[in-house]
């Protein structure tokens, strides 16, 4: 058979094993594991349908980074599994109706819609390399998309730390931003008292200025 | 000769597995989040697909972005849960009811 | 020629301005001369155009100021002066002259003196804008600024709660028979496009062959009769005269300008104007003849109970409108606007001496408590006697003369209702001279009553002047010269304008071109006119007329019973209670129209307010629909369930249904045709 066929035989049935692993694994971990496992395989596929770059994107920072992360959560959680399984199993039916209604549709449309093209135009891509035309057309037409998606991450640094960053009540720090703004008046009170003098001359005479 | 429509089917099923999953893990919100990033992945994997056999790079391009995307979405989807669990010491999904009307 | 008419309204109404806007500036001298020179500029213009509209027999009609166009409608301020226009123009100028002098000695001790000048130079504008007017825009302007400004003088006391209600009560009725008036008015504009009176009269015709869609009355007929009802409510003929008798709340003078020389014939005026219309329609003419007749009986005998004098005069001017109104039913119109003319000048003269009474009496009404008054007050003794015998038709006198055309020409009209207004006008004969002398017996002979309490009696009309003359227990006397001078000037038309103006009212052309009267339909003026023997004949004649013999047994009748015999009266009163009380109480209609109407019309708006704003518009609907909306809003929320996993079942099966609807429902006969 055509290695191509049999190796996308296979990375699809891996993809979609693990992936239905994913969602039925009892632990958590084993659920983010699937999860790394599903990413490979769909990387790839992408390998499969010439995306190198995609590829290595996809494995690079999708499973190194957000997986990583995903599991860093997981395991920094402390869940209770039991009570996270019950009526687990209620609402296959449902599931599994929705699920199988939007998979055929997706299908059937996607499919059936009469591609003239099920052989791959032959494309001068290989001379150049995927990364290289893909760089090609990044920075010139999709400038502003990438500058607005470097907005993006951007804020979901800030966002993540906003949302999570605890401070610490027992340690001293200095403020500059709210020392410079002191005024003298809040911190220092000038009361003018007469100063009393010993002086018996003149005594009425103070009684009559004060 | 794989065809478009194999990785087309492909890619449904994901996407579909990915929606039981979301029923099915109603308890389990981290599964939920990750039930996502298949729903993504689905998607990325059409579009490549789309991509190859069209000869158009710009799928690709648009993969890119939504890698971008979806990498920044589950940080901050992390983070709310973290911050969550903090609170409510929990991340049943039956008991975030404070959003009730 | 019209600039020149222009100057008649305008010069009262400068006047009028000027003692409005700057009472204190002016002083009190300085508001009466501004007023009484803007009247005289009035009057002598008025006599001047007089001359020649009668004399040089010319029609002045024109536009002086056309004040809006909207569509085919042009709204404009127009004279047209023709001798209706001019006799009554005359009229109202000079009565109005008169009274003002009269109101220097009259109301001398007022605070309010410059305000009244100023209201009584407003309403001869008023009333010269209403006459004078071509169109019947400009003639309901003027009707309204009369009423207001009837109802500003009857209130003019306003400290007063029975001047309030008087005032209150005049308009309101007023605004009544304005219905009528806008009805009669809109309807004209519907049906001719114009309010012009001579595009009007023009399609007379027209109007009387059309007919009201979805009835079978004729427009014309109901035009007339909505016109009439304004009429009736200006000129208080039955049952909207409830107001003449309470107008008397106002000063003296105001009730002899206003409410027996001018305003109050302004319908009659009205109907004799727009008489190219109501004579083509013999329904509205019965409909006017009989209310006339009503009200010419019955209000005349309401005069006989009535204590207050100025109450008798009063009903003596509803008794004589309903006079004028008979004449306008039998198609005399000429005749009524005679009698106009006339009962202005008598019936002004007699409240001016009433008037002269009240200050000789310091303001003391009731005649049961005056007497013997002729000596002391000789002027205003003879000047009232003389206005009495022009009211009851004593022959020579200017009352004679268009009293006994109206009798004549009621006989001469065959309208349905004229065999009854000819009863009620003859009779009417009879009870106006009884109460005419009743008045006059109790007032200047007799035994004088009053002396001990007759300083400051009826206390209702204590604060009148606010003086504390020291001279109350004094005798009276006879008033300033203010006062005595326009009651002579007064009176010397009241005897010769009949006798000078009957062959030109009645017999002759003098109207023709003004008024319209169909001969052939309605003969009564025609045969008046045939059958008119001269001044002198008439005069003759009229000694020996049924009208003559009544009015002297009504004379006769008074001097039994209050001078002769005073005790009389309380011996006829035991015998019949029942119609003395009928009497008294007015016929109920007062208590009619404070129960019916009034109390209705406030029940109505209680049931409104309980039921319209309170229950409905408050409850169901304003807090209803909150309400509703809450009970809505409890139902939606139950959507929010604050679950994650619910916003995602929905999301999800959203999607699923979405791309069914939009995905595979277009494709699906496609795919079910390939897969075949």
């Amino acid at each position: 058979m055509d290695p191509v066929v049999t190796l996308f035989a296979v990375f699809s049935a891996s993809t979609l094993v693990s992936a239905l692993r994913v969602i039925t694994a009892r632990n958590p971990v084993h659920a983010v594991l699937y999860l790394v496992l599903c990413f490979f395989s769909a990387a790839c596929l992408w390998l499969l349908l010439q995306a190198e770059f995609l590829a290595i994107a996809l494995v690079l920072v999708y499973v190194g980074a957000v997986m990583v992360l995903f599991l860093f959560v997981v395991m920094m959680l402390d869940i209770h599994i039991d009570r996270l399984r019950s009526g687990f199993w209620r609402h296959l039916p449902l599931a599994t109706l929705v699920g199988v209604a939007i998979a055929l549709q997706l299908w059937l449309v996607l499919a059936n819609g009469h591609w003239q093209f099920l052989t791959p135009p032959a494309t001068d891509i290989a001379k150049i390399g995927n990364t290289k035309a893909l760089g090609e057309l990044t920075f010139t037409e999709y400038l502003l998309p990438l500058q607005i998606a470097g907005t993006i991450l951007l804020v979901a640094i800030v966002a993540a730390i906003a949302l999570t960053l605890r401070r610490r009540t027992d340690s001293l720090h200095q403020r500059p931003s709210e020392q410079v703004r002191v005024r003298a008046r809040d911190r220092l009170t000038l009361v003018h008292m007469p100063a009393a003098t010993r002086a018996s001359a003149a005594p009425e005479a103070q009684a009559k200025e004060t | 000769m794989v065809s478009l429509s194999w990785y087309l089917f492909v890619g449904a099923v994901l996407f579909a597995i990915s929606v039981i999953g979301i029923f099915l893990n109603r308890k389990n919100l981290i599964v939920l989040l990750m039930a996502i990033e298949l729903m993504l992945l689905a998607v990325n994997t059409n579009f490549v697909a789309f991509s190859h056999f069209l000869g158009d790079l710009h799928g690709q391009v648009f993969v890119f972005f939504i890698l971008t995307v979806a990498a920044a979405e589950s940080a901050i989807g992390l983070a709310i849960l973290v911050a969550l669990f903090r609170n409510m010491n929990t991340i049943n999904v039956d008991e975030l009811d404070a959003l009730k009307g | 020629m019209l600039k020149l008419a222009l100057l008649v309204p305008l010069a009262p109404l400068v006047g009028a301005i000027a003692a409005g806007l700057f009472p204190r500036a002016l002083g009190r001298t300085g508001a009466h001369l501004v007023t009484i020179f803007g009247v005289f500029v009035a009057t002598v213009v008025s006599a001047i155009l007089y001359w020649s509209v009668v004399g040089d027999h010319q029609v002045i009609n024109g536009t002086v100021y056309t004040w809006a166009q909207a569509g085919g409608l042009h709204l404009q301020i127009g004279f047209l002066i023709d001798s209706l226009t001019a006799t009554m123009m005359l009229v109202v100028s000079f009565v109005s002259l008169m009274v003002h002098i009269y109101t220097i000695g009259y109301m001398a001790d007022d605070p309010g003196y410059q305000r009244f000048f100023s209201y009584i130079a407003l309403f001869t504008f008023s009333m010269l804008m209403l006459v004078m007017s071509n169109n019947f825009l400009q003639l309901f302007f003027g009707w309204e600024a009369v009423g207001l400004v009837s109802y500003l003088l009857i209130g003019f006391w306003f400290k007063r709660p029975s001047a309030i209600y008087a005032n209150l009560k005049a308009f309101i009725v007023n605004r009544v028979g304005d219905m009528g008036f806008v009805l009669g008015i809109a309807l004209i504009y519907a049906y001719c496009g114009n309010l012009d009176y001579a595009a009007v009269f023009s399609q007379s015709a027209a109007l009387a062959a059309s007919v009201l869609p979805g009835t079978d009355w004729s427009v014309l007929t109901v035009v007339c009769v909505c016109l009439f009802i304004g009429a009736m409510g200006k000129s208080a003929q039955f049952p909207l005269h409830v107001w003449l008798p309470d107008s008397m709340e106002g000063p003296t003078p105001i009730s002899a300008l206003i409410h027996a020389a001018t305003m109050v014939t302004a319908g009659i005026f009205m109907v004799a104007r727009t008489s190219p219309l109501f004579e083509l329609s013999d329904t509205a003419l019965s409909v006017v003849m009989v209310i006339g007749a009503i009200t010419a009986l019955f209000m005349g005998l309401l005069g006989i109970v009535q204590n207050d004098i100025k109450r008798v005069i009063a009903y003596s001017t509803l008794s004589q409108l309903g006079y004028m109104t008979v004449a306008l039913g039998a198609s005399a119109y000429s005749v009524a606007i005679f009698h106009l003319v006339t009962h202005a000048f008598f019936k002004a003269l007699l409240f001016l001496g009433a008037g002269s009474v009240i200050i000789a009496m310091h303001h003391e009404q009731d005649i049961r408590r005056m007497g013997g008054l002729w000596r002391y007050m000789p002027v205003t003794w003879i000047t009232c006697v003389i206005g009495a015998l022009a009211l009851i038709g004593m022959p020579g006198f200017a009352g004679f003369y268009s009293k006994d055309s109206i009798i004549e020409a009621v006989a001469n009209s065959h309208l349905p209702g004229s065999g009854f207004a000819q009863f009620a006008v003859t009779a009417g004969v009879f009870v106006t001279a009884l109460y005419t002398f009743r008045m006059i017996f109790l007032v200047f002979h007799g035994k004088e009553r009053f002396g001990g309490h007759g300083e400051h009696g009826a206390s209702a009309h204590e604060d009148e002047h606010g003086h504390g003359h020291a001279h109350a227990s004094a005798a009276p006397h006879e008033s300033p010269a203010v006062v005595w001078v326009p009651l002579v000037l007064l009176a010397i038309p009241s005897v010769l304008a009949g006798a000078v103006g009957v062959r030109a009212m009645v017999a002759s052309d003098y109207f023709s071109g003004a008024i319209f009267v169909d001969d052939s339909a309605h003969e009564a003026m025609a045969e008046l006119a045939r059958e008119f023997p001269g001044v002198l004949g008439m005069t003759l004649e009229g000694f020996a007329s049924v009208p003559f013999l009544l009015a002297a047994c009504g004379v006769a009748v008074a001097w039994l019973l209050y001078l002769r015999r005073p005790e009389l009266p309380e011996v006829v009163r035991a015998r019949v209670p029942w119609l003395y009380r009928l009497l008294d109480h007015k016929y109920y209609l007062d208590r009619i129209n404070e129960v019916v109407f009034a109390g209705g019309a406030r029940w109505i708006g209680d049931g409104f307010w309980k039921q319209g704003d309170v229950l409905l518009i408050d409850g169901a609907v304003v807090n209803g629909s909150a309400r509703m909306v809450g009970r809505l809003a409890q139902i939606i929320r139950r959507v929010q369930s604050g679950f994650i996993y619910h916003y995602a079942f929905v999301m999800l099966v959203g999607i699923a249904l979405m791309l069914f609807v939009f995905l595979t429902w277009p494709y699906l006969p496609a795919l079910i045709a390939e897969s075949r």
